[in-house]
């Protein structure tokens, strides 16, 4: 209850704030099990492109959150937990763990993820070179649908070390689909993704 | 029927007026739609006057409603309204004049903290304050938070752009609702009327000069702003707005020569801000602050319809308290 009451006040202070803008170009939001790939630049990111999702796709969507910040309060962790119903992931890779067996976990049951390949938020107008875990679910997931997002504006909402949002327009552009074509290598890929998420930019 | 209106209480007034209105909208709208219809000159330009139509009238369409829920609802609420309008409008203004991190702070203070002060000055009339507030105080004060941020790149330029925005967004726009509130004598719960005369005789001037410069086909006069604009068309615009104004004086605390002096006031700062801020559009390389112009910010257009307002309202605001003495 708390948390429904907690995601509809987040849904509508990124309205506000934001407008929230979804624009859909090359996909339509649909039910199909996807990997939302974008560009990282704010904590705003993942309630971006939540509040850009139709109701019926948020509740199966789920994002990815570092697992060092965001389990650091109890807040920051009920956040995550019961309203955005996150996947975890750890940056830092502690023994022969696999990194990415949470959001295996997520896929094999279902649901579908919100990715930001950078791994780290950037300050840079493009995106840094996006690292190796979409390439590895893709390859582990074939059927899943991997769909490239740019997120515009909103850096400057939020900008890194600066607690109070001003309201600024963002929007979120959803591309077409890519997929992984068969024997393509890692860095190849990656780049063709990266370009993909940069392509958006501008339509 | 002149007696009749006359015997009327003023919120009965200011009732029969606005279901005027609407009833006037209802019929452009109607024949607009009925237009659509029409096989014979299916041009391009005609439907493209046809678009145009269509957008001025749900302009009309949103102002009317705007100022009739602002006036049910009592001036607390349609000084609220209005903050919000103002919000939305700056929030546009801001997403195009693209700012750099150290302006922040500033934009905090422009949007949370001059915005609200602004309206609750307003809501409360203080009015000797309000009028002052933005151009002595706050004109001090974003330009220290900026510096305090410590960026100097383009420092002028981003203030100037912040300022900007705070002028027309806030300060414009907060002198609508401040209309409602003046004391002309004899003319107590009637302020709805004053805003009502303000917005007609301004979207009329806008309404004949857009129409005739469609017709008389004549070329623009500056090309580097707009495409549109002429001085022959928007001379007729102004003659047919204040002569509007002078009509509409039975509604207003004018005599009839004033009301007529008054119209041409505010034409004159609307249509002229009009061009201010499409020469502002045009340095941002945009059309149109909305969905036209570049939909990537996901704007849809707010200011286009209030900018004209935002630069009448405080001309007409000041014109009408320095000459009547209220």
């Amino acid at each position: 209850m708390l948390a429904k009451l907690m995601g509809l006040f987040l849904l509508n202070l990124v309205r506000l704030l934001t407008g929230a803008q979804a624009r859909w170009y090359g996909c339509p939001p649909k039910a199909e099990q996807r990997i939302y790939f974008a560009n990282h630049q704010s904590h705003g990111d993942i309630v971006m492109i939540w509040a850009a999702l139709p109701e019926e796709l948020r509740a199966i969507t789920r994002p990815i959150a570092a697992k060092d910040y965001w389990t650091r309060t109890p807040l920051k962790q009920w956040i995550t937990t019961a309203v955005f119903n996150a996947v975890y992931v750890d940056r830092e890779r502690k023994g022969d763990e696999d990194p990415l067996q949470p959001l295996s976990d997520a896929l094999a049951s279902g649901d579908s993820l919100i990715l930001f390949p950078e791994g780290t938020r950037g300050n840079a107008e493009e995106p840094q070179p996006f690292k190796a875990g979409l390439y590895n679910l893709a390859l582990r997931f074939p059927n899943v649908v991997l769909v490239p997002a740019w997120i515009a504006n909103i850096q400057r909402v939020m900008p890194k070390g600066e607690v109070v949002p001003v309201p600024i327009l963002c929007s979120v552009t959803f591309g077409a689909p890519i997929r992984l074509e068969p024997g393509e290598e890692r860095r190849q890929f990656l780049d063709r993704a990266r370009q993909a998420v940069i392509a958006l930019r501008d339509i | 029927m002149n007696q009749f209106l006359r015997n009327l209480t003023p919120s009965q007034q200011v009732a029969a007026l606005f279901l005027f209105v609407f009833g006037i909208l209802a019929i452009a709208s109607i024949s607009a739609f009925l237009a659509s219809f029409r096989q014979r000159d299916h041009d391009e330009a005609w439907q493209a006057e046809l678009k145009d139509l269509r957008q001025l009238l749900r302009t009309s369409w949103f102002m009317a409603i705007l100022f009739w829920i602002a006036w049910i609802m009592g001036p607390a609420v349609a000084t609220t309204l209005f903050a919000l309008t103002s919000f939305f409008a700056l929030r546009e203004f801001i997403t195009l004049s693209p700012t750099r991190r150290g302006d922040h702070r500033s934009l905090v203070l422009a949007f949370f903290v001059v915005l609200p002060i602004q309206f609750w000055l307003v809501a409360t009339r203080r009015f000797d304050l309000f009028t002052v507030f933005i151009p002595v105080y706050v004109f001090f004060a974003l330009p220290l938070a900026s510096a305090l941020a410590g960026d100097t790149q383009r420092f002028l330029e981003r203030n100037a752009k912040l300022q900007w925005g705070v002028v027309v967004c806030i300060y414009g726009a907060s002198h609508v609702p401040a209309l409602m509130l003046l004391d002309f004598r004899n003319y107590e719960g009637k302020g709805a009327f004053l805003v009502f005369f303000l917005v007609f005789v301004v979207q009329a001037c806008m309404l004949v000069q857009h129409l005739l410069t469609r017709r008389l086909r004549r070329p623009a006069s500056i090309p580097q702003i707009s495409a549109s604009f002429n001085w022959y068309t928007w001379a007729l615009g102004m003659v047919l707005g204040s002569f509007v104004g002078g009509l509409l004086s039975f509604i207003t605390p004018f005599k009839a020569g004033q009301a007529v002096a008054m119209a041409f006031v505010a034409c004159a700062a609307g249509s002229m801000g009009h061009l201010v801020m499409k020469a502002l559009k045009r340095d941002r390389g945009v059309t149109a602050w909305g969905a036209r112009g570049m939909s990537v910010t996901g704007a849809n257009g707010l200011l286009d319809r209030v900018d004209a307002l935002c630069f009448a309202a405080p001309i007409f605001f000041h014109s009408a308290r320095w000459y009547f003495g209220v």
